[in-house]
């Protein structure tokens, strides 16, 4: 009787702590300032809990499949549609929380969630080519660094085995759009990449230590890590191309089957009040979606290159977005081809 | 006791020993048959638009495996990427086997024939390479044989190279990776059937006027084809789903059997392809293993 007695107290406390002091959340690997996780943890006094995933395709599959345990995810824009018409999201409003009203206007609402009723901004960026200048001194301003690289590059190349975002590079080059299902496009971008792939020395997400090191003389690259390249050294310079720049976010959402809902909406405003988000890009280098939190940004990110599409390149600015399966298809074909 | 009472007894005994190895079995049926019975089901599935499958019946997938469609029309030809990427992925593990098998023969033979108290340090020397995450040994050797790493600093350093040599990121990088990462499980194996061996039928032979040459190929090695069979099938099998080391030493240019597999599921979203190309694999190494044991039971047959 006692014992019983004893055990239903110890559960009543457990549930009582896991449903007011805990958060789950689910997010891209080395991506998270724990300066940030432990700021929230000591404001609300939560426990939080950080998983990493590293595609959206994981991270995708997991949530399908239900039971995560997880509260809290961040999926990219060209997967966040997904996530809404598969029912996966909890419609928490954060264009109408608190801080909502810091979203930059630019983000406020994106074609991908029109009025911003299920995610959060994270952090967003561009996707182009990290050089190091000292190796190669000829114009910045083209994917024909990666795609047809100068004699001085050859072999010296990495890529990052990005599908979607290699093949758009291939696609723009070539004078296409994204998620062209032209023929004629499609093959001259099939040819570009069967070509330059002898030029490559590597395929490697881990840009950012073997850049430093002198492995690689330039890479296909995000802008934050092209950043961090750059603050260790100068002479690395982060190329937007001008045939056509992909840009992409990454957005904080609330999972339907969520145990800690109100934890992580707090967690949604959280990180739209402008000193925070200045802390999430402090760390990984990305500009975050926040009208005034610049001023609360490391000095060194302050007017970087990196975090502003150059003058040449903003005319061809695409979001990106995910294509169609039958064109997606046909995508997965070339690339196994050009990798075979 | 009647017949029908033992034969009563007997079929309680039986009963009893079904129950009693039932949770063995169960745990044989859903943790390995049931798997690979979902992973077979969905290669028989149509790929759901965004990854997953949708429940109904298409034999797309096993088409996709060895047959492909044209990139730009809908002609049918043979699907040379993917068999390029098995042949790679085999011809990798063929050279892995062989080379362990030349290094971990001499190597097994040293350790058999030391005294008896010293081969334990020995063998226990082969084994420590396991205490350490296959992650952490590829990227050791990574650190090895980079542009700026161990080698290169040191040859830089005596003068002796003008600039660093380019290792890694080349096919010899990944056989050397390899090598290294399976050669203890060959040397196991080898050293377990050459304890075995009696050196008095070796010496016989040396007596007998042999050559040393002729007393490996005609002695040692069929005495020890056991465990030659063995340390090949050890090295062979998990060569072939190889994915890190290609990945880390070899810059991942080139897909590996195990880098398809992942595309399909990850960027790919084409999951009953991938499942198809899962049971391929798993095809070829069944026939890798009935080749052995065939062979196997031959010698057993000669020798025996």
């Amino acid at each position: 009787m006692k014992l019983s007695g004893l055990m239903v107290a110890l559960f009543a406390t457990t549930t009582a702590a896991h449903a007011e002091g805990v958060l789950n959340i689910y997010n891209w690997g080395d991506y998270t300032n724990p300066e940030l996780i432990e700021k929230f943890e000591k404001t609300y006094d939560v426990k939080v809990t950080m998983t990493d995933y590293d595609s959206n395709e994981t991270a995708l599959a997991k949530a399908r499949l239900g039971n995560t345990g997880f509260d809290i995810a961040v999926p990219s824009q060209s997967h966040l549609p997904i996530w809404i018409a598969e029912g996966l999201l909890l419609e928490t409003n954060p264009g109408q929380m608190e801080n909502g009203k810091n979203i930059a206007p630019d983000w406020a609402d994106p074609d991908f969630d029109p009025g911003r009723k299920y995610s959060a901004p994270w952090q967003h960026g561009t996707i182009g080519i990290a050089v190091n200048t000292d190796v190669y001194k000829g114009p910045l301003d083209s994917w024909a660094i990666a795609f047809d690289p100068p004699a001085e590059l050859q072999g010296k190349v990495n890529v990052v085995p990005e599908m979607s975002d290699i093949i758009f590079g291939a696609i723009a080059y070539n004078g296409g759009e994204l998620c062209s299902a032209d023929e004629e496009i499609l093959k001259k971008a099939h040819a570009t990449l069967v070509n330059a792939k002898q030029h490559w020395a590597a395929m490697e997400y881990g840009t950012i230590e073997l850049m430093l090191a002198g492995d690689f003389a330039a890479t296909i690259d995000w802008n934050g890590s092209a950043m961090r390249q750059r603050l260790e050294n100068p002479a690395i310079t982060y190329v937007h191309p001008k045939e056509g720049v992909a840009t992409w976010s990454d957005n904080v959402v609330v999972l339907k089957e969520a145990q800690n809902v109100e934890n992580a909406k707090l967690f949604q405003n959280f990180i739209m009040d402008p000193e925070n988000a200045a802390l999430i890009s402090a760390f990984a280098r990305y500009a975050n979606g926040i009208a005034g939190s610049e001023e609360f940004m490391p000095e060194d990110m302050k007017g970087a290159p990196e975090l502003t599409i150059a003058e040449h390149a903003r005319a061809n600015t695409v979001n990106m977005r995910i294509c169609d399966p039958e064109v997606q298809d046909i995508y997965t074909r070339i690339w196994t081809d050009v990798l075979k | 006791m009647s017949q029908s009472a033992i034969r009563a007894d007997y079929r309680r005994t039986l009963t009893r020993r079904w129950l009693l190895s039932s949770p063995a079995l169960l745990i044989v049926l859903l943790a390995a048959t049931g798997p690979l019975l979902v992973v077979l089901l969905y290669s028989f599935l149509k790929a759901g638009p965004y990854g997953g499958v949708l429940p109904e019946f298409s034999p797309e997938a096993w088409i996709g495996v060895v047959m492909q469609r044209g990139l730009f029309d809908d002609t049918l030809s043979i699907a040379d990427a993917h068999l390029a990427i098995f042949w790679r992925s085999i011809r990798l593990s063929l050279e892995t086997t062989l080379l362990t098998l030349i290094f971990g023969f001499p190597t097994a033979y040293f350790i058999a024939t030391r005294p008896p108290n010293t081969r334990e340090l020995w063998l226990f020397l082969i084994t420590i390479p396991f205490w350490t995450n296959l992650l952490i040994r590829t990227f050791a050797i990574l650190q090895i044989i980079r542009n700026d790493g161990t080698i290169n600093t040191v040859l830089l350093k005596l003068g002796l190279i003008g600039e660093p040599i380019r290792m890694l990121y080349t096919d010899g990088a990944i056989l050397a990776g390899m090598v290294y990462v399976y050669l203890p499980l060959m040397v196991l194996p080898l050293y377990a059937s050459m304890e075995k061996l009696d050196f008095r039928i070796v010496e016989a032979g040396y007596d007998l006027y042999a050559t040393p040459f002729r007393v490996l190929r005609l002695v040692i090695i069929p005495l020890v084809k056991p465990g030659i069979v063995a340390g090949c099938i050890l090295v062979f099998i998990p060569s072939l789903g190889a994915y890190v080391t290609p990945n880390v030493l070899g810059g991942g240019k080139n897909l590996m059997i195990g880098n398809l597999i992942e595309l399909q599921f990850g960027q790919g979203r084409n999951w009953p392809l991938g499942s198809a190309l899962s049971i391929s694999l798993m095809a070829v190494v069944m026939a890798a293993l009935i080749v052995y044991v065939r062979n196997a039971d031959k010698t057993g047959g000669h020798h025996g």
